[in-house]
């Protein structure tokens, strides 16, 4: 899943290079519109996400970033429009099966299985992609080892690309809020999505932890053929690593295009002012 | 819930050497379980059969709200029916008692089954009423005159007593005593494997955080029923194996205040920890009595002043205890 890196130098909106080749998008966001209490929190809001592709998503806070993942993960149901992966509508999909449809997230206050073990934490992740029942599983028939040996090799491999072995052992709730972080992210990465939803990655992260954020999210990217939706306050984190950008205000679509130019563009410029930008 | 049960740093750390601990203690335990009736009166054995049964029962209250995270108050409406299935199949079909065993778990997964699916709705207090409610019902509906003909009433029903079969030279009690012991340890295997299987992680990532769990593919609401379930036929099954040993049901022995006696026990074993089910069952059967015997007319007092205790200095149980015990054993060893 190797694809050229994105070297847009033009100012106008760009379409990507798997676009370009005339493939369909993974993702397509279309009229999305969802209301609390009357009050829309996206409205209208369509824009795809191609394969293999960095997609930032911006906007103040408020702006409806958080709402369109939980409409991705079914957490909520969007009143109006459609959401596809891969030419399939999610929305006639039972909650749990998104995971097994290739969406996989983070979230934006980490929510891990706290009193569980980094192990178990990332065995539970890959949940959607081993079976078994009750019944073997509690009198051990062969397809409980089966699925065990299964998790313990996705959790070592996951550990081991997130250095994450030295704490495996260790319950989440006892580790710093960064390596909490990155069990999440390896969490995520266990049901083998194709695309991954990460809710401001960079939150709480120091300058050097977020420079090596940049650079395993690309290495996610590259070595895992995982296309990802990124949303993100740190400005310099999106700009050096999306290959596009679409930017929210208020729940509608503001801008779209490559990093430079929705960097410049005017609205996208007015809405950061209007609010306290970080 | 606040009640969770937390994986100590300490127990993760130590790896190994906990391991040795664990077994050394395990397996001395085991030894005491298999001796006791060659030391003990038949009375006394059993007592300890009891002991089991409600172990267990405390065992499946464990699986439900330790493993999945939902409170129940209704446990003993499980036990009943499953003490019922039993002592009805026994004397108007004519069924081998041993065979009912299976029976009740069936009829009892079938009913946690579906009493969890409207629980779906309910969480925390609501759940633990709306449990409470069945657990109130029980009585009353196995007092129904639409059922007395099987179920004989208010009077309940009483069986005979089993020998040992295959002219095995040991006391009925004693049978009775090894029965429970096989199918408690038996059940206890499951549970523990249940709970370390890609099923009973699923109920764990649902009690700690149910959108979490649900964004990782996992249909909360299947594992929460079947949690129910689970919980429900195990329950059944203490419930028959007490009936076998009782040798009668009747329901006033099936009211809440078992519901509650059982929940108790979870607690003072430590929730989430299996091997605490049997320290809360010798608390719910033995405490009472020592109550008594401190004070024939204020027990109900001493024993509710026995239970404060627990709660202030070991609020998380037994489990506190071995992993305090655990660590003062490692310690002498490691210095030594
Ligand atoms: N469950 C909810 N109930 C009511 N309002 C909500 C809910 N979820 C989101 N909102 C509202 O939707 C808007 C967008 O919020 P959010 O998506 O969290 O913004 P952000 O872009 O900062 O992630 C906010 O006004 C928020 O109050
Ligand atoms: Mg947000």
């Amino acid at each position: 899943m190797l694809r050229p890196p994105g070297n847009w130098t033009s100012d106008k909106p760009a379409f990507s290079a798997s676009e370009a080749r005339g493939e369909k998008p993974l993702l397509v966001v279309r009229n999305v519109g969802i209301e609390f209490g009357g009050i829309a929190a996206l409205k209208n809001v369509s824009f795809n996400v191609p394969h293999g592709d960095i997609v930032g998503l911006i906007g103040p806070n408020g702006a409806g970033k958080t709402t369109l993942f939980n409409c991705l993960s079914r957490i909520y149901r969007p009143s109006r429009g459609d959401i596809l992966l891969e030419d399939r509508s999610i929305l006639q999909q039972p909650k749990h099966r998104i995971a097994a449809m290739g969406i996989g997230r983070t979230f934006q206050n980490v929510a891990l299985f706290s009193t569980l073990s980094v192990r178990d934490n990332i065995r539970i992740g890959g949940h959607s992609i081993t079976s078994g029942d009750a019944i073997s599983d509690m009198i051990r028939l062969s397809r409980r080892r089966r699925t065990e040996e299964r998790l313990d090799e996705v959790a070592r491999e996951i550990c081991e690309f997130l250095d994450l072995r030295p704490v495996e052992d260790l319950p989440v709730s006892s580790l710093p809020f960064g390596t909490q972080k990155r069990v999440e992210l390896g969490r995520a990465l266990a049901m083998r999505p194709k695309i991954l939803l990460l809710d401001e990655p960079a939150g709480g992260l120091n300058h050097e932890e977020v420079f090596a954020l940049g650079s395993l999210i690309v290495r996610i990217r590259d070595q895992l053929g995982i296309t990802i939706l990124l949303v993100e306050h740190h400005m310099g984190l999106v700009m050096s690593i999306a290959d596009r950008v679409v930017a929210l205000n208020f729940g509608e679509k503001l801008s779209e295009g490559t990093p430079a130019y929705v960097q410049s563009d005017e609205n996208v410029v007015k809405a950061y002012l209007g609010s306290k930008a970080t | 819930m606040t009640a969770i049960p937390q994986t100590t740093l300490t127990s993760a750390k130590t790896g190994k050497r906990s391991g040795i601990v664990r077994q050394t203690s395990s397996v001395l335990f085991l030894l005491i379980l298999v001796l006791v009736p060659l030391a003990a009166t038949n009375f006394v054995t059993f007592q300890i059969t009891m002991l089991l049964v409600y172990a267990t029962a405390i065992l499946a209250l464990n699986i439900l709200t330790g493993g999945s995270g939902q409170f129940s108050l209704g446990q003993s409406a499980f036990f009943a029916i499953g003490a019922y299935t039993c002592a009805v199949l026994v004397e108007h079909g004519g069924v081998n008692y041993l065979l009912t065993l299976p029976i009740a778990a069936a009829v009892c997964f079938v009913t946690g089954f579906l009493f969890g699916l409207p629980a779906l709705r309910l969480s925390g207090v609501y759940l633990a009423l709306a449990t409470f409610a069945l657990a109130t019902a029980m009585p009353q509906l196995l007092k129904l005159g639409y059922f007395e003909r099987w179920t004989g009433g208010v009077q309940g029903l009483v069986t005979s007593k089993p020998d040992a079969p295959l002219g095995l030279p040991i006391s009925p009690d004693t049978w009775l005593y090894y029965l429970t012991l096989a199918f408690s340890l038996a059940i206890y295997a499951a549970a523990t494997n249940l709970l370390s299987s890609r099923t009973g992680r699923a109920m764990m990532a649902i009690r700690d955080n149910e959108i979490a769990a649900s964004a990782m593919g996992i249909d909360v609401a299947l594992y929460k029923t079947l949690a129910f379930g689970i919980s429900a036929a195990i329950t059944g099954v203490a419930g028959a194996l007490g009936a076998i040993a009782v040798q009668f049901v009747a329901p006033d022995g099936y009211t809440f205040q078992l519901s509650i006696a059982l929940f108790l026990g979870m607690v003072v074993g430590g929730v989430g920890w299996l091997p605490g089910s049997i320290a809360g069952s010798a608390f719910i059967v033995f405490v009472p009595n020592v109550a008594e015997s401190i004070s024939k007319g204020l027990s109900g007092a001493v024993f509710g002043v026995l239970i404060l205790l627990v709660i202030f200095v070991i609020p998380r149980g037994a489990r506190q205890i071995a992993e305090y015990l655990q660590a003062t054993i490692e310690g002498k060893r490691g210095s030594a």
